[in-house]
């Protein structure tokens, strides 16, 4: 409802949310006072620290990326090295024991995380990449460009992700992380395309667009500096959601034997824990902990995800419960 | 009851007969809470109104006269909330009561009307649907009783019944305001509450929509509140007349003595506002400036950034409503009831008729 | 009227994009498994099947890519995928048959309760907004939807199946026991299907709770609810009949995309379970090198997909006045 707002500059009114898909919704960011860009970043920061699920999520999130930096400092013992006893239990010398080959299992879960990392920061901003491009671009360009990209995105969208992926998989036999990252880039960037797409259409006709045009700037310019750094709050969603199905499909391939068995990845872990049936044979924390990080750290994407929704579509947010004086 | 409190100045003869009001509004705020603090969007607002009176409450976008409404009809959804003042309706107060005890009053006795019946109606519904829930709401009817009222109230504003079938998106905009109307008429209520319903529609809709709801008030006999940004349009219709700026009532009085005589130097630019249809031509004037920040209003009147008569000492105090030749005037100009008014263009106005377009907004704005 | 017609044109064309990559991606991939492919085969095969395979390869040296291409798309829509080389000599179409059913039944059961429940709670968690409920749930399946499926459903045999040993955790039914109505083959069947039910059921249903919801509370802003309100209509009928019926409108197709990724799940839950379905057969295909029945498997899973989004398009439409005047 207009009476919402207090009146203030030349934002305008919320546009209504864009088709909703699971977890992230398009929806328009009103309209900044003025420049947009800078007041999109600290109003950002600003959002993040009171939301408490994006602080939650931030913070397992660095704790994530700080082991991967810095495993050696965390984990003794190589990952890979097959030097102790069996199947061991957790014990002071191995907090989580040790795999059926011997190998220290908190070393693996350490050293593994820089690998699930690496994919899912590689693919995620890949995929958002081109996320934005396509999906700019197709608002932008309109016609028959427009109505090109998005039968191109919707034709991918429909297409059953994880069987495709399963069959490229196979063709390629054992992916290293490169081809995981590639392979995951180009079948995942269809579903944020969709939702980037539909808020560029929404901003298109902007006041603040139009004065540019009116400028003469030049098309590039204005998509690239004007549409985009609008649009952040949605990017840095439609990232969170990519990196998130990056973590989970490149686990489940790798758990089903698709990546590299080589690799210390947690998917990795797990194929091993379920090659030699972990979990009928007494060996739960090799099935437990690989499976208990990967969800740890899809929970903080998420977390984030939901809270960037909240952050982009203020009818979202947490209602504040203020007890205000009743009269009489 | 002081004077202060009724938006009826001394003296003055009430629309219709002189019984006890049917809605009396008292000191009544709204907040919003927001993560900047509470903003009062409707700041102590009082008046009265009698049974079968039409009241007109004006002012551009933002000044609080649909939230006042909704309000008044216990409508406001969180973050908004009453913080201070009563609503009484037929000697009922209505603030703090939960929806269910709410249900007794609602559309029986108070019906809503709002701007957009394409927002307002159920898009996925009939039209007959709609009513019949409203009916079912209120004590059942047979069958036969929902559609015969159904009918009736539909007939009453010209929209044939066979459109009880359809949905809201295949009628025109004019019959679905209509069809709107139509629906707050089910119970006959006494009291019937319009948020702009003429807004989105075309001049000439816009007209014959108002004559309907004033055959219709003639007719029934309930007293009608109707928000509106177009003064010269309810102007013709109205017994009272409301202005609102900033949350707050900037002057109230009879009609033809607020739109004839304005005080208030916002009413006075509001109506100069109006190029009149005949007359000579003149230079289009509005008001410089934009309405204030509600999350941080001035100190002092409201109005005193804008105003082309203000004082030193406005923007010391904010000044309190002062009874003026009829009419309650929040301007120190009035203080003492006998400043001068502001007169019709070229004296003009009152022949003039009503443009309709909205006009008014924009141009206030200038 | 208009609008199927461009559905059904989109639908084939995803089809025809499934085929293609089916038919493309082996040949683009390095180590061209097509030809490898061959080499094991070349002394089992002979004749007829041999040149069919080739034709599903296209390695057939006598066309050119184009005319195979061709040939390979006729192939298709006469339902001809070819034979499949692990379970040689029987056509794929019969190999899948089985599979079907398991994965239809599993599957197919679960979505419906996880979209029912899903809505359910979704609608009550959105029209309490504000609520201990809507300050639970939310947060809650937002951690469950980042599980990864399989891991909850191995976390389920650890717990339930070799630890409780309430319920069994592999297959879909006991093999010992012959296949029938009879009320013990049914009521083991359903026994074997409850873990990787559940687990699929948990894993899946986040998605839904929290769309629902967040259209919900957009659908609460709308005028029309407002009014629902001003005419005093019990808060039931306001939640069912004027917010949920609009709510759930938009989510219609985008539940029926997501059915991509319960698929997906699904495929994890069966072979974590080694439940006979759909899934756990593409598994096999690819662990067995057995392409020909795996691009089948593939475009079985398209379809249905296509189907779901079909059957969405039919709901909206029932469901949504404005589409049927509009097109």
């Amino acid at each position: 409802m207009a009476m919402m707002r207090t009146p203030v500059g030349p934002g305008g009114p919320d546009e209504p949310a864009g088709t909703a898909g699971p977890t992230a919704m398009a929806a328009a960011l009103p309209a900044a006072r003025g420049r947009p860009h800078s007041a999109a970043l600290t109003r950002m920061a600003r959002a993040i620290r009171s939301n408490r699920k994006a602080t939650a999520g931030s913070i397992l999130l660095a704790f994530f990326c700080l082991v991967a930096i810095f495993p050696w400092a965390i984990a003794r013992d190589q990952p890979n090295a097959e030097v102790y006893g069996r199947s061991l239990g957790p014990s002071s010398a191995h907090p989580f024991g040790t795999t059926a080959y011997g190998q220290d299992l908190f070393a693996q879960a350490v050293w593994g995380t820089r690998d699930v990392l690496i994919i899912a920061f590689g693919a995620g901003l890949a995929a958002t990449a081109i996320a934005v491009l396509i999906g700019v671009a197709a608002a932008y360009l309109g016609g028959f460009w427009d109505g090109a990209l998005n039968l191109l995105t919707d034709v991918l969208l429909v297409i059953p992700l994880f069987p495709l992926l399963i069959v490229i998989a196979a063709y390629v036999h054992s992916s290293g992380t490169a081809v995981l990252i590639t392979v995951l880039t180009l079948t995942g960037w269809s579903y944020t395309a969709r939702q980037l797409r539909a808020q560029a259409l929404s901003l298109r006709n902007r006041d603040f667009l139009e004065a540019a045009r009116v400028r003469g700037e030049r098309r590039l310019y204005i998509v690239v500096v004007e549409i985009i750094p609008t649009m952040t709050s949605l990017i840095v969603a439609s990232f969170l959601t990519n990196a998130l199905y990056a973590v989970l499909f490149a686990s489940s391939l790798q758990f089903i034997g698709l990546g590299d068995p080589n690799s210390t990845s947690w998917g990795t872990m797990l194929y091993w824990a379920q090659n030699n049936e972990a979990l009928q044979t007494g060996q739960y924390l090799w099935a437990v902990i690989p499976g208990a990080c990967i969800a740890a750290l899809g929970a903080a994407f998420a977390l984030l995800n939901y809270a960037f929704d909240e952050i982009g579509n203020p009818a979202l947010r947490p209602m504040r419960r203020r007890r205000i004086r009743r009269a009489g | 009851m002081p004077a202060n409190t009724s938006g009826l100045a001394p003296g003055t003869p009430s629309a219709q007969d002189a019984h006890h009001p049917i809605l009396e509004v008292s000191g009544l705020s709204v907040e919003y809470a927001t993560e900047h603090g509470a903003v009062r969007a409707v700041d102590n607002v009082s008046f009265d109104l009698a049974p079968g009176e039409f009241a007109g409450i004006v002012g551009e976008s933002g000044c609080g006269k649909s939230t006042l409404l909704f309000a008044i009809a216990q409508l406001l959804a969180p973050p908004a909330e009453v913080s201070a003042g009563s609503v009484t309706f037929k000697g009922q107060s209505l603030v703090g009561l939960t929806d269910t005890q709410l249900a007794a009053v609602r559309w029986r006795d108070l019906s809503v009307v709002m701007q957009s019946a394409m927002n307002a109606l159920n898009p996925v519904k009939s039209i007959g649907s709609q009513f019949k829930d409203a009916l079912r709401a209120h004590g059942a009817g047979s069958r036969t009783e929902i559609a015969d009222r159904s009918a009736e109230v539909l007939a009453m504003v010209g929209i044939d019944p066979v459109h009880l079938k359809s949905y809201p998106h295949q009628l025109s905009g004019g019959m679905r305001q209509r069809a709107m109307i139509a629906m707050a008429m089910l119970f006959t209520p006494d009291l019937v509450i319009m948020d702009e319903p003429t807004s989105a529609l075309d001049v000439v809709a816009q007209r014959s929509l108002m004559v309907q709801i004033k055959e219709l008030q003639r007719r029934l006999g309930f007293a009608i509140i109707f928000v509106t940004h177009d003064m010269s349009l309810v102007s013709h219709f109205s017994d009272r007349l409301m202005v609102m700026y900033a949350g707050q009532v900037a002057e109230s009085g009879p009609t033809r003595e607020v739109f004839d005589s304005p005080r208030h130097p916002y009413s006075v630019g509001l109506l100069d506002a109006f190029p009149s249809i005949r007359g000579p031509k003149v230079p289009l004037t509005g008001i410089p400036g934009r309405p204030p920040d509600l999350a941080s209003p001035p100190t002092g009147c409201r109005f005193a950034p804008r105003c082309p008569k203000v004082m030193d000492r406005c923007r010391e105090a904010p000044p309190d409503l002062y009874p003026a030749g009829g009419t309650l005037v929040r301007c120190f100009l009035h203080e003492t009831g006998d400043g001068e008014s502001g007169t019709a263009k070229d004296g003009q106005r009152e022949k003039a008729m009503s443009t309709g377009d909205g006009t008014s907004e924009e141009a206030g704005h200038a | 009227m208009r609008f199927a017609l461009r559905r059904l044109g989109f639908f084939v064309l995803t089809l025809w994009a499934a085929v293609t990559l089916n038919f493309f991606l082996p040949r683009m991939m390095p180590g061209n498994p097509a030809l490898a492919m061959m080499g094991k085969f070349h002394g089992k095969l002979n004749g007829q099947a041999l040149t069919a395979l080739e034709v599903i390869f296209g390695v057939d040296s006598h066309q050119s890519l184009a005319a195979q291409y061709v040939h390979y798309l006729g192939q298709v829509a006469t339902g001809n995928f070819g034979t499949s080389l692990f379970f040689y000599p029987e056509p794929v179409i019969d190999v899948i048959r089985s599979a079907i059913l398991w994965t239809l039944g599993l599957v197919g059961v679960t979505t419906i309760l996880a979209f029912a429940l899903g809505t359910g709670l979704g609608i009550l968690t959105g029209w309490r907004r504000g609520s201990r409920l809507d300050g639970i749930v939310p947060p809650v399946f937002v951690i469950t939807s980042a599980i990864p499926y399989f891991w909850v459903g191995m976390m389920f045999i650890l717990i339930f199946g070799v630890k409780l040993k309430w319920l069994p955790y592999t297959f879909g039914v006991d093999q010992s026991l012959t296949p029938g109505f009879s009320a013990q083959f049914i009521g083991n069947v359903l026994e074997h299907a409850v873990l990787p039910g559940v687990a699929l059921l948990i894993t899946t249903i986040g998605t839904w709770i929290l769309t629902m919801r967040n259209t919900m509370v957009t659908t609460l802003a709308e005028d029309y609810i407002r009014m629902a309100r001003a005419k005093g209509l019990p808060g039931r009928r306001i939640m069912y009949d004027y917010a949920a019926r609009n709510a759930i409108l938009p989510n219609l197709t985008g539940f029926a995309m997501s059915l991509g990724f319960v698929v997906g799940g699904a495929i994890l839950i069966e072979y974590v379970f080694d439940y006979p379905g759909v899934g756990f057969m593409l598994l096999q295909a690819v662990e067995n090198e057995d392409y020909p029945l795996m691009q089948a498997l593939f475009l079985l899973i398209t379809v249905a997909v296509l189907v779901a989004i079909l059957l969405a398009d039919v709901a909206t439409a029932l469901l949504d006045p404005r589409t049927r005047t509009a097109g």
